[in-house]
């Protein structure tokens, strides 16, 4: 590889991962990381009817989250179906000797928080699970993206995917974050400004100040965003804030093989006239806390906003975007957002569940009660002790709020943490969809922080009027 | 897989934006085998009231709508979740195309893997399309050799990628190519090993 014309990030980690390139265009790429889940069972069954076995089984981990209970661990897992989901990825790592965190594992989490929290996922890797969200592995300056069921087939039978290579798109976030305003209200402001399929077909690398400025905490939750974009993937490229994160982590390279690692992260990031198929720019200091409002990501306004008119749409088609959107949510043309009362609250999710996701919520939560019930579901067992060892379990039990153990739980539902039909939360998840938290649930995506705000008051509330008399 | 040349069947509308899989097939459904069908639970909570009633105002209740292979819904159809399931309940259910102005990346791949054709057309055109089966019309023909869409006397190109489209076209399916590359895959990954230790986890 290599070549004179100037390279971005994308193409300095894609480059070394290409095995060969088909005279139609498509290159086989080698992947490094694949992650699996209780929903791997299409997948390992694939194999079974070919007889096949799994070609490099270092390079694939699995990870009970999808469907693993939030309360009660330790005994027997109570419903029988879940409990069958959560043996059958078990059975399955065993049968081909795979790594697995299991429920038992002090590792264990959701997938993309427990990747790089144990030093699985690093710069310059090729990394694919079967979830849409594994854009969050970008954060790190490596290539992520989900994949369906064939193709995990594909990559645990030959460690490899045939892919095309995608268009690249860079999304420069400059200037300062106001307070209270963290990665989620970023990645809600770009999704509501270019669309849901606003970015289909492009990788895309974030960049500009902002971004710079992020930990990689916030990183992680920028890049997992990527998806509601459209992105095929997300990226930031490595500086010191990833090596630093990186460094003495369990499955990190160690010692001078650490030292090597770095300097090869640290030269991947884009040279500085790599070419780009599509810019965006946004002004950090612009981005207010934003909500969602109907049944996409993109129908995300700041919170100080008014819900949308249809009558008032620029074309048919959106009009009934609109119209479909405010049915679902129950919701109607003018109304102030912050007039929404909510019924619940939801802490979780690979988007925010990390510690630094927990410790903005309990700085709102302080000293506070909910007025409404809600879950907080840590991202990972350790981010759990981490966050125990502080006392911000304290503060969620003593406003009101159950605090219970890591898994997906009601980012999508499949472990039976459900909302009623017609009950609307405060979510810090990442999809709004029709009936994603449960049939006729009503989903409002915002950040921890503006989450913790809404348990406060019961509605939907700028978070900024809960900390002005909060030193920060 | 089957191989897809040409489908002349009923066509089935359904005029919305950002259908995503979820929607296509909703979560709880989803530990079942492949082998058991999807068919049933496709778009179930959009087809189905409470009490698993037919919603009968739902295009694909609509009895004028049945046996379509057709579907034809608009922008960002399949967005979300990577599940593959949302393509076996479409094709279960017995769809072999599904025309829409862009779809989700992952969702597309999943079709193709699955002998179902993610055909791009212009938004113009699906809006003409909708509003021809909104008027009654109800047999289309999708040409994969031509990338032609024909519903009466009109007719638009869609578009696909052009290795999809040779999977679709002889069926193939990915692994079989794959296998017969492995000596190139496994020379590659010995070269990455001294190349990027870092990347290995085996010892670790
Ligand atoms: S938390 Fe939600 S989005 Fe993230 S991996 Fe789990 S189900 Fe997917």
């Amino acid at each position: 590889m290599g070549g004179k014309a100037p390279r971005a990030l994308f193409d300095k980690v894609w480059d070394p991962h290409v095995v060969l390139t088909r005279e139609d265009g498509q290159a086989l790429l080698w992947i490094d990381r694949h992650f699996f889940h209780e929903g791997s069972h299409h997948a390992f069954n694939q194999l079974k009817a070919r007889g096949a076995s799994v070609a490099y089984p270092s390079q694939n981990i699995g990870v009970a989250d999808h469907y693993v209970p939030t309360r009660g661990r330790g005994g027997a897992i109570a419903d029988p179906a879940i409990a069958r989901m959560v043996a059958q990825l078990s059975d399955n790592a065993a049968q081909h000797g795979l790594r697995l965190f299991d429920l038992a594992s002090p590792g264990q989490g959701i997938v993309h928080v427990v990747g790089p929290e144990q030093g699985l996922t690093l710069p310059g890797l090729a990394i694919v699970c079967g979830d849409s969200h594994t854009s969050t592995h970008g954060a790190f300056g490596a290539i992520a993206f989900g994949i369906g069921a064939s193709e995990v087939a594909h990559v645990l039978m030959t460690q490899t995917l045939w892919q095309r290579k995608p268009k690249r798109m860079r999304i420069r976030v400059d200037g300062a974050l106001g307070t209270g305003i963290g990665a989620k209200d970023i990645a809600l402001s770009i999704i509501a400004r270019i669309g849901t399929d606003g970015a289909q077909g492009h990788a895309v690398e974030y960049a500009g100040s902002a971004v710079r400025g992020l930990s990689m905490e916030g990183r992680l939750t920028l890049c997992n965003l990527s998806i509601e974009g459209g992105a095929r993937c997300g990226m930031v490229a490595p500086d010191r804030t990833t090596v630093d994160f990186i460094r003495g982590r369990p499955f990190a390279p160690q010692g001078p093989a650490f030292d090597r690692a770095a300097e090869a992260w640290l030269a991947l990031p884009g040279d500085a006239d790599a070419a780009f198929d599509r810019e965006v720019a946004l002004d950090a200091g612009e981005i207010a806390p934003i909500v969602t409002w109907g049944v996409s990501p993109e129908d995300a306004l700041p919170v100080t906003a008014t819900l949308p008119d249809p009558t008032r749409a620029a074309d048919p088609a959106k009009a009934a975007q609109i119209r479909d959107g405010l049915d679902y949510m129950g919701l109607h043309p003018g109304q102030k957002l912050t007039d929404v009362a909510v019924d619940r609250v939801f802490i979780g999710s690979c988007t925010n569940s990390r510690i630094e996701d927990l410790r903005s919520a309990a700085a709102v939560l302080a000293g506070r009660k909910a007025r409404v019930p809600g879950l907080v579901s840590p991202g990972s067992t350790p981010v759990k002790r981490q966050a125990e060892q502080e006392g911000l379990d304290r503060i969620f039990r003593d406003a009101g709020l159950d605090w219970v153990e890591s898994g997906c739980s009601m980012c999508v539902g499949m472990n039976g943490d459900l909302l009623a039909p017609g009950e609307r939360c405060a979510s810090t998840t990442n999809r709004n969809f029709k009936g994603r938290q449960g049939k006729g649930s009503r989903t409002h995506l915002m950040s921890p922080a503006m989450a913790a705000a809404a348990a406060v008051t019961g509605h939907l509330t700028d978070v900024r009027e809960l900390l002005k008399d909060r030193a920060s | 897989m089957t191989p897809l040349r040409i489908v002349t069947a009923p066509a089935c509308p359904l005029p919305m934006a950002n259908v995503d899989t979820d929607q296509l097939i909703p979560a709880r459904f989803m530990s079942r085998p492949r082998s058991a069908g999807y068919g049933d639970f496709l778009l179930y909570d959009l087809r189905f009231g409470p009490d698993g009633e037919k919603l009968a105002d739902f295009p694909l209740n609509d009895p004028a709508r049945q046996g379509a292979q057709v579907l034809v819904a608009r922008r960002n159809f399949g967005s979300g979740s990577s599940r593959e399931a949302a393509a076996y309940a479409l094709v279960d259910y017995g769809f072999r195309c599904v025309i829409a102005p862009s779809f989700g990346d992952i969702f597309s791949s999943n079709a193709v893997n699955n002998g179902l054709l993610p055909a791009r057309m212009a938004e113009a055109e699906v809006e003409a399309l909708l509003a021809w089966l909104d008027n009654g019309g109800r047999e289309v023909t999708v040409d994969l050799e031509t990338c032609r869409v024909t519903a009466g006397n009109q007719s638009w190109d869609f578009a696909i990628d052009p290795v999809w489209r040779t999977k679709l076209l002889n069926g193939w399916s990915d692994v079989d190519l794959t296998l017969s590359r492995a000596d190139e895959i496994a020379a590659f990954a010995q070269g990455d090993r001294t190349r990027r230790p870092w990347a290995w986890l085996d010892g670790r």
